[in-house]
């Protein structure tokens, strides 16, 4: 039935476009909340007594590099090179699950340092807005290791280039995402 | 009455259908079920309201069947409705076979269906939500709101929310990409070009809403302070949320219904659409500016006079395609041979009905006068005018219009005509003296009025109204019973209209089109060469050719496998819905359903074997 479409962009690349269209506007209400209650916190811990921001530097520099290994993932795949595909993807998915495990180890810091959810405006807005994106990253590294296990049964090659593009372009999103909240969180504290 | 042309039958091929024309009829029937509870809803209000003073409901009950009543009509009555609509005709109008997802098709429907169960699942518990369909911030949070009514508002529009995107998703890409050979935009029938825009504004407005959800069940389940004004909070912000969806859904709700009528007025004329261009751009329009005219629900907030001025600016022009629209369809019958069947008289209904609610509406659009209407029946009597005169009769219109085709039998013209009038009379009994009661200060949402304030007898008269209303599902049912028993039969174009899903048999076959279509002109049926009065029944019509050449064999038919897992994915995020009310472990075990169904619904082949 996947024949020739009418525009001549595969149905699910176009599904995946307008998905993200649509995430544009799930992130844009939290980032407008974050960026409308800036500031406006009445109880401590405030966000400059607790932000790390050479540490978070760090973690999105690996999530920026993520992007680049899914970038040589999708040409290795392309060209039908598994054994490259299966280093790129497995590298993209572990450099994701090295960002969230900085995530991680940044929100339990900051439980301990006094900062649970509940406790004020910043932590509510903070914890939703970058727990939301942590959930998107999460869901693309179980979707990368899952084409890398497609790829190791040797079930992907590049008939299914297409897949490993949509999957793709979910991440180069999540990226980008991540840039703004970066700049708006951790650079404008 | 039975689809069984190529379908299997029972009770698991219902379960596991991905075929656009059985889920549109679930679709339907569930959402026609929830329409006549709320309808059921809304006559227990006017009962209440009869006479002043009056103890028939309590006004906990009064405040918990106004909020069920609305977010019932709103979210699982005409979003159904109209998303069965888009199932049943779309892929017909496009020339497709299905949609470009046909098991996320199922998927809106089974978790949509769940939602609505999750919602009055809350009435036999005896805890339904009391906070208005809008649920307004403070008054939702747990310290006003203790109980678990508002979480299961919360979590039905939640889950519900997910179908919806889904669905907008679905057709967004249908539209786009499913188009049969010369189907063009500009060709496109004018149903299947609102179903377009309103996908769109599905994507774009529903994930503000799904936050402010989110924020605010967080702020119930885990104490945040999203709406908190003791912690810095704004609870204005709830909403702004709520109404950058709300404006727009009420477009999502009111443009099928003009497209629906743009396909039947030309139908009912023997004309064509006058300035079809005009009309679409109209729509794109009204689409566009009803993303910036929220606050106009909002002008008794307090925002300043620049800004009510602006949005109450921007809600005026939204008058202007919308008037535009009403005169196309006016100069459509300009000079045609009207053919006053039930659906044109539902379609000449709307023109009429919804042009004194858009009228009205432009009265509350600006900002002084609206703070007069703010809150008082003035503004219930306003958008039931829409709601009713537009989106209901437009749903009707399409009822009546497309009935034959979805289940290739005819409904009785008398019963019909019986069912339109005694409608039409009860909308404008219930709602017009509404206009009164609110010009005279009576305000919604409470439980009662006192004597003397001459508001009796406008109320006496609304309840009337709504009695008639009730009556006016008589002859639909009757209409219904006896088209089961004795219909005729409908043949492949009993209207003699010129889109393409008039060009199969009634009810059409299990793959839609033996041969996809190539299209060459805008109402494909309506063949210039073949004037549609002097064609004899079974001509060929032209315009809508197969585009195989003679001595080339037909392509194969190749259609979607059923399957059981947008049923499984949905059950798994019932599971995590429940587990909201208060079950961690009951969210965990969901989570896992909807992971196992995900991933079994990725590795399961989605497309049969050739199927001629």
């Amino acid at each position: 039935m996947e024949g020739p479409t009418s525009t001549g962009i595969p149905n699910r690349k176009l599904a995946m476009w307008a998905f993200i269209g649509s995430e544009c506007m799930l992130f844009g209400t939290l980032i407008a909340t974050y960026m409308i209650y800036r500031g406006r916190n009445l109880v401590p811990p405030y966000p400059h007594d607790l932000l790390n921001i050479p540490f978070i530097t760090i973690t999105t520099f690996v999530l920026l590099m993520s992007s680049l290994m899914m970038v040589l993932a999708l040409a290795a795949v392309q060209k039908n090179d598994l054994r490259a595909t299966k280093l790129w993807l497995g590298l993209t998915a572990l450099f994701g699950l090295i960002f969230l495990g900085g995530q991680y180890y940044e929100f339990s810091h900051f439980v301990h340092e006094g900062l649970p959810l509940s406790r004020n405006l910043f932590s509510s807005t903070f914890f939703v807005l970058t727990g939301t994106h942590g959930a998107h990253v999460a869901g693309g590294v179980i979707w990368l290791s899952t084409l890398l296990v497609r790829t190791v049964q040797g079930q992907l090659d590049a008939r299914h280039a297409e897949t490993v593009e949509i999957a793709g372009l979910y991440w180069h999103f999540v990226d980008v995402v991540w840039i703004i909240l970066f700049t708006l969180i951790y650079l404008l504290v | 009455m039975a689809m069984t042309d190529g379908y299997s039958t029972g009770i698991r091929s219902w379960l596991t259908t991905v075929d656009h024309k059985r889920i549109a009829i679930m679709y339907f029937v569930v959402g026609f079920v929830f329409l006549l509870i709320a309808g059921v809803e809304g006559q227990l209000i006017r009962l209440q309201l009869a006479t002043p003073e009056r103890s028939f409901l309590d006004p906990d009950l009064y405040n918990q069947l106004f909020t069920m009543h609305g977010t019932t009509m709103v979210f699982f009555a005409g979003m159904p409705l109209v998303v069965a609509f888009f199932n049943f005709v779309v892929p017909l109008q496009i020339g497709a076979r299905d949609v470009a997802f046909p098991r996320l098709n199922a998927f809106s429907f089974w978790v949509f269906l769940f939602g609505g169960l999750f919602l009055y699942a809350s009435v036999p518990l005896r805890v339904m939500p009391d906070g208005g369909w809008f649920a307004y911030m403070p008054l939702t949070n747990p310290e006003y709101s203790p109980g678990p009514g508002i979480d299961f508002y919360v979590l039905a529009l939640l889950i519900s929310g997910v179908g919806s995107i889904a669905g907008g998703l679905n057709f967004l890409v249908t539209i786009l990409n499913m188009r049969a050979p010369g189907m063009t935009f500009m060709r496109m029938p004018l149903f299947t070009w609102m179903a377009l825009i309103v996908s769109a504004l599905i994507l774009l407005a529903f994930p503000p809403f799904t936050v402010g959800l989110i924020f605010m069940l967080f702020d119930r389940r885990f104490g945040t302070h999203f709406f908190d004004a003791a912690a810095g909070a704004d609870p204005v912000l709830w909403q702004h949320l709520f109404w950058v969806f709300g404006h727009p859904e009420v477009y999502i709700l009111i443009l099928p219904a003009f497209g629906i009528v743009s396909d039947v007025i030309p139908t009912f004329s023997r004309k064509i659409l006058f300035g079809y261009p005009v009309v679409v751009f109209s729509g794109v329009l009204i689409a566009f500016l009803g993303f910036g005219v929220w606050v106009h629900h909002m002008f008794s907030v307090g925002l300043g006079p620049v800004v009510n001025a602006v949005f109450g600016g921007a809600t005026m022009l939204i008058a202007i395609p919308t008037g535009i629209k009403i005169f196309n369809w006016i100069a459509t019958m300009w000079g045609g041979r009207l053919r006053f069947r039930t659906a044109m008289l539902f379609a000449v209904g709307l023109v009429a009905t919804f042009t004194i609610g858009g009228l009205s509406g432009v009265m509350h659009s600006s900002p002084p006068a609206d703070l007069q209407q703010t809150d008082t029946y003035f503004v219930v009597a306003h958008f039931h005018y829409v709601l009713i005169g537009g989106t209901v009769f437009g749903l009707f219109c399409g009822f009546y219009y497309w009935f034959p085709k979805a289940t290739g039998r005819m409904l009785h013209e008398g019963l019909g005509k019986a069912h339109f009038w005694l409608s039409f009379i009860a909308l404008n009994v219930t709602f017009f003296p509404m206009h009164f009661s609110g010009l005279l200060g009576m305000p919604r949402r409470t439980y009662t009025y006192a004597e003397g304030l001459g508001l009796d007898v406008f109320n006496l008269i609304s309840t009337v109204g709504a009695f008639i209303f009730t009556l006016s599902f008589v002859p639909l049912v009757w209409n219904l019973w006896r088209t089961w028993r004795r219909g005729e039969a409908a043949g492949h174009n009993p209207w003699d209209a010129s889109t393409l899903e008039w060009t199969m048999a009634s009810p059409p076959p299990h793959y839609n089109f033996a041969e996809i279509p190539a299209v060459d002109r805008r109402d494909p049926l309506w063949h210039p060469y073949i004037e549609p009065e002097s064609r004899a029944e079974g001509d060929e019509p032209g315009g809508a050719v197969p585009r195989r050449q003679p001595d080339e064999p037909p392509a194969p038919v190749v259609m979607p496998n059923p399957s059981y897992w947008p049923l499984v994915l949905a059950v798994g995020m019932l599971l995590m819905t429940i587990g909201g009310l208060g079950s961690l472990g009951l969210t965990l075990f969901g989570l896992l359903v909807t992971a196992v169904g995900l991933f079994a619904w990725a590795f399961e082949p989605a497309f049969g074997e050739e199927a001629h």
